[in-house]
């Protein structure tokens, strides 16, 4: 069996900057090895642990999509140590990967449902995965009506601009992107709250799943908005933030009552979390 | 040949072969109290101890383990890529360990070894090492094994089990690893019957030294939410320092941190023990820390060790009494008290 | 002792009655002989659990720091001397605070207490008239109280509290002529080789798990430099060069500050005589400053001081 706790050896292959402020960056990597790219098996909503010789390890949502074949991609905000010097790192550096970790949002379960997307700031990276592999032709009719609901405070913070123009075109899916506020007087899409959007451009809540992503506050207050459009709680889907080490459920940081968040998460279902305690 | 007697006089014999043969590892003083130590010479074991200050947890999870490591040297081609650390597999016996501790390697197995996913340094050397046990004769006061479903003599945990009837030592095999070190010893004799009677009493004056403080099952039955949600943290975590002690010493404490530490170009990726006690335990990189108050942090010991395991694995709870954070917590926070609150029947919301 | 606790619970009950304080800082008896467990009372019910005696030795006014509510507390002298340096470093304020002082007989060494009686286990523990008589199955002896003093104790000089609002028994004599610090001259004697080994083995056993620090009063920075890690200043594992650090530097962090209160030793679970960092620091700042922590109100440690005219050789 292979060393869990061993990285796969990857090369950077490009960085790009996401956001007016600087504080988040995508990093393509490709493998060394061509064959750990056949080991490396993931599912949109899992993560994985970014390595950097001597300084450490973080956990990542995965942002590209099994659909993407060839490389990986991942969208950073500088935070700390090992954040801040990925983001000084340079195409061509050497670091490493460790997954695929955690769950998965449950795909066959979503199977002929309708899907509303809901996300805020840099949790959208899982959420863009989750949109690539949906449209990607060989998946798209397993699904049904897709909305995405996505905000960030102003125009120049969202994630993925091009991608989200592109989306913004077809009429497989619906998009409402929003911002807290603009000046900028050409700004063509919604200008409001995420709570307040999803209350408007939700679709029926019948046959519906609801995935939410984002910060706190924003999951605070949607949640009854998803309530209120009838939404049940087995129905409602987040991704739990908590720090982490081994990402495999054994070092015992990420534990909440009877999980590890890293192992047995860190998808949940709304009910699955009203069982648990609620700290994280 | 499931037994053998084998004479004190003898004994630093039997263990001098062993030493031939694999790493052995027993009980030693040393300076203020008992460690285990990989031995010297034969005469180093002490097992008239009570038990080791510090879990023999070590032996299969060191303090600070190197896992991988790494050179960061310029033009060197392998540069940044991480890799596995060569360490020391070869067969290893650990003479006289408690039957509590021993078992306290089982409970930890659940975590450390599962069908998908097997720590790979816990797995090895639980493989190559023989455990054999020596029976308490005389428990301490701040035990409680019987409590939580082992025992003085428990086997469960071992590969052998040594009493100590006065004269001599009787060496049981429990396990086939067990069975072929008893083969492999020349110097035994037969168990004289009245060895085998001493044993017998022993065990039983020592299982009756106990009480039972508190019932696991009650506590399986209680419901997670109104536990966690009870109102006798605040009084239990007031004294509480967040020293860390208690998850240090415990048997069953296995959580660990990950660091790399960097000496000029050549690195080591590292994990050391951490305490879920200490607040950095689960601070966020944005500074959001979900168990901020030192009573978030004493409640998820308790609850961790005797709720969610217990519901997680539905085999009993993750502590096997072996009193060590009862005797050197230094402001007396007793698990023994937690429990009983824990299980008293109305748990009443704050 | 049983003087002490009723005196403690009548304060605490009449504080707490006449809404003096919100609650009372104290101990309660532990469950285990030799210790007792710091206890926060906080209404009539729970002033029958304070107790006292000679198994208070873990220093209260660790648990004061940054406390917003008006606090009644029980202070030995050390503890009274560890709420002068609370007070002085903006810890907590004096109106906040009612301090039942509580003249000192000296703490009982459970460690050594356990050590003499050879792997037997005692179940009970009585005090009486400077004699302890230690109890257990098919055993019982008595052992004078004064040779089984915590090591800081048998040598202090500040029984009797320094601040109090009021006493609980009359003062008791001051301990005369004590030497303070024959082991640190016995270090200070030794040649740099052999003092760095001395050193060393003194912390070979450490495992870095902070106890300590975290029973220390003095430790309340927000964080501590062990757990910075944007710098990291010292690594985590038990590297002998990491534990040294550590060690080192908190000495000097609490250097003019320590109270040699003691706490840090007790609470360490492999029982490291860490003070011998601390007392050559304290020695060196009676020597250089005549500056003993925690006894005067109103005099700041003299290494948080700064006077441009400061006569101190070595400000150049
Ligand atoms: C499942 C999952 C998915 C995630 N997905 C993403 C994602 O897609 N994109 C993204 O940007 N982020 C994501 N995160 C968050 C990301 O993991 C953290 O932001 C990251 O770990 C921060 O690491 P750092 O080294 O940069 O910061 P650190 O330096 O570790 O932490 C920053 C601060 O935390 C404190 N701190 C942390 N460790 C220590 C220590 N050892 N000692 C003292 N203080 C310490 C300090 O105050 C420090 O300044 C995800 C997290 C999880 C759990
Ligand atoms: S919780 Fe305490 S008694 Fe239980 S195994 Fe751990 S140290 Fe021993
Ligand atoms: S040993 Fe006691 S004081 Fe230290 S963290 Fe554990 S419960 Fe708290
Ligand atoms: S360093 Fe030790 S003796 Fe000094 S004040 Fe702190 S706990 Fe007390
Ligand atoms: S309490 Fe003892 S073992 Fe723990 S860090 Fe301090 S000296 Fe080391
Ligand atoms: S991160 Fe180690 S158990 Fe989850």
């Amino acid at each position: 069996m292979n060393n869990p706790y061993l990285p796969y050896p990857v090369r950077i292959e490009s960085i790009v900057t996401e956001t007016e402020d600087r504080n988040l960056r995508t990093i393509k990597l490709l493998f060394l090895n061509p064959e750990d790219e056949e080991k490396f098996k993931y599912i949109p909503g899992q993560f994985a642990e970014l390595s950097v010789a001597g300084l450490g390890e973080i956990p990542i949502g995965i942002a590209s999509s099994p659909t993407e074949k060839g490389f990986l991609k991942f969208t950073v905000n500088k935070v700390g140590k090992v954040s801040s010097h990925i983001h000084n790192m340079q195409p061509g550096d050497i670091m490493g990967v460790r997954g695929p970790l955690g769950n998965w949002y449950p795909w066959d379960l979503l199977e002929g449902k309708n899907i509303v997307i809901i996300g805020g700031g840099f949790a959208f990276t899982t959420l863009r995965s989750s949109i690539v592999y949906m449209l990607d032709p060989r998946n798209r009719s397993r699904f049904g009506e897709i909305s995405v609901v996505y905000g960030a405070r102003f125009p120049g913070l969202l994630l993925f601009k091009e991608e989200l123009a592109a989306w913004e075109q077809r009429d497989d899916i619906k998009m409402h992107i929003t911002v807290d506020s603009t000046d900028d007087p050409n700004w063509k899409y919604n200008v409001g709250f995420v709570p307040a959007v999803t209350k408007q451009k939700a679709p029926d809540s019948e046959n519906s799943y609801a995935i939410i992503c984002g910060p706190p506050i924003m999951i605070k207050f949607t949640l009854p908005v998803l309530t209120e459009l009838g939404f049940p709680p087995e129905r409602i889907i987040s991704s739990l933030e908590m720090r982490m080490k081994c990402g495999i459920g054994i070092c015992g940081r990420c534990n909440l009552g009877t999980e590890y968040v890293c192992k047995d998460g860190p998808v949940f279902t709304l009910e699955q979390l009203s069982r648990l305690p609620n700290e994280y | 040949m499931r037994e053998v007697y084998i004479t004190k006089e003898k004994f630093p014999d039997v263990v001098g072969k062993l030493m031939n043969q694999h790493r052995v590892f027993g009980p030693v003083f040393q300076g203020q109290y008992h460690e285990f130590a990989e031995l010297k010479a034969s005469d180093e074991i002490d097992l008239t101890y009570q038990n080791t200050r510090l879990s023999p947890k070590g032996l299969f999870h060191p303090h600070s383990e190197r896992m991988f490591q790494f050179s960061l040297a310029k033009g060197d081609p392998e540069a940044g890529i991480v890799k596995e650390a060569p360490k020391d597999y070869s067969s290893r016996l650990i003479l006289g360990m408690r039957p509590c501790d021993a078992m306290a390697f089982r409970l930890d197995d659940v975590n450390f070894d599962t069908t998908t996913i097997k720590d790979p340094w816990w797995t090895r050397r639980r493989a190559t090492t023989a455990i054999v046990g020596l029976g308490c004769n005389q428990p301490c006061r701040s035990c409680f094994c019987t409590s939580v479903g082992t025992g003085p003599f428990d086997p469960s945990g071992l590969d052998a089990l040594l009493t100590d009837v006065g004269d001599g030592f009787i060496l049981q095999a429990i396990t086939e690893k067990g069975q072929e070190l008893l083969d492999g010893i020349s110097d035994g004799g037969p168990v004289p019957a009245a060895a085998t009677e001493k044993a017998t009493q022993l065990r039983k004056s020592a299982e009756a030294q106990f009480v039972t403080q508190f019932d696991p099952k009650a506590l399986a039955e209680k419901d997670m939410l109104e536990l966690f949600n009870a109102s006798f943290w605040d009084e239990v975590q007031f004294s509480c320092i967040n020293c860390g002690t208690c998850t240090f010493l415990c048997p069953t404490c296995w959580c660990f941190d990950i660091q790399d530490e960097v000496c000029e170009d050549q690195g080591d990726r590292i994990r050391i023990w951490d305490s879920c006690m200490f607040p950095l335990f689960t601070v966020h990189g944005s500074g959001h820390n979900p168990r901020s108050q030192k009573l978030q942090r004493v409640r998820q010991r308790f609850m961790h060790k005797l709720k969610y395991y217990q519901d997680k694995y539905h085999d009993g709870v993750a502590c096997v009494g072996c009193g060590r954070c009862v005797k050197y917590c230094p402001v007396n926070i007793d698990i023994r008290e937690v429990a009983r609150l824990m299980t008293a029947t109305c748990v009443c919301p704050a | 002792m049983r003087a002490y606790t009723e005196r403690i619970q009548e304060a605490a009950r009449r504080l707490l009655t006449d809404n003096l304080v919100d609650v009372v800082i104290g101990f309660r008896k532990g469950t285990v002989p030799f210790m007792n467990e710091p206890f926060l009372a906080k209404n009539l019910d729970h002033v029958r659990q304070l107790y006292w005696d000679g198994n208070c030795g873990i220093n209260l006014a660790n648990y004061l720091a940054k406390r917003t509510d008006r606090v009644a507390i029980v202070a030995k002298g050390c503890d009274s001397r560890n709420i002068i340096v609370h007070l002085l470093e903006y810890q907590i304020k004096r109106e906040q605070l009612y301090i039942l002082g509580a003249p000192c007989h000296g703490m009982i060494d459970r460690r050594r207490m356990l050590a003499s009686l050879d792997g037997k286990d005692p179940t009970h523990a009585e005090e009486k008239d400077g004699a302890i008589t230690v109890a257990g199955q098919d055993f019982q002896v008595t052992l004078d109280r004064q040779e089984y003093l915590q090591e800081n104790c048998s040598i202090c000089i500040h029984r009797n509290p320094v601040i109090f609002d009021e006493l609980l028994a009359e003062p008791v004599p001051e301990q005369q002529d004590v030497d303070r610090y024959p082991d640190v001259r016995q270090v200070e004697a030794m040649s740099p080789e052999q003092r760095w080994e001395y050193f060393e083995n003194l912390i070979s056993t450490c495992i870095r798990c902070y106890a300590c620090r975290n029973a220390c009063p003095l430790c309340f920075c927000p964080t501590c430099f062990v757990d910075e890690s944007r710098p990291q200043w010292v690594g985590k594992s038990i590297d002998p060069t990491d534990t040294r650090t550590f060690h080192f530097l908190r000495a000097y962090h609490v250097a003019g500050r320590c109270t040699d209160c003691g706490a840090c030793e007790r609470a360490c679970p492999v029982g490291i005589k860490m003070r011998q960092f601390t007392k050559k620091m304290e020695k060196d700042i009676k020597e250089l400053y005549g500056y003993e922590a925690g006894v005067l109100p109103d005099q700041r440690p003299p290494l948080d001081t700064y006077r441009p005219d400061d006569q101190a050789p070595f400000i150049k």
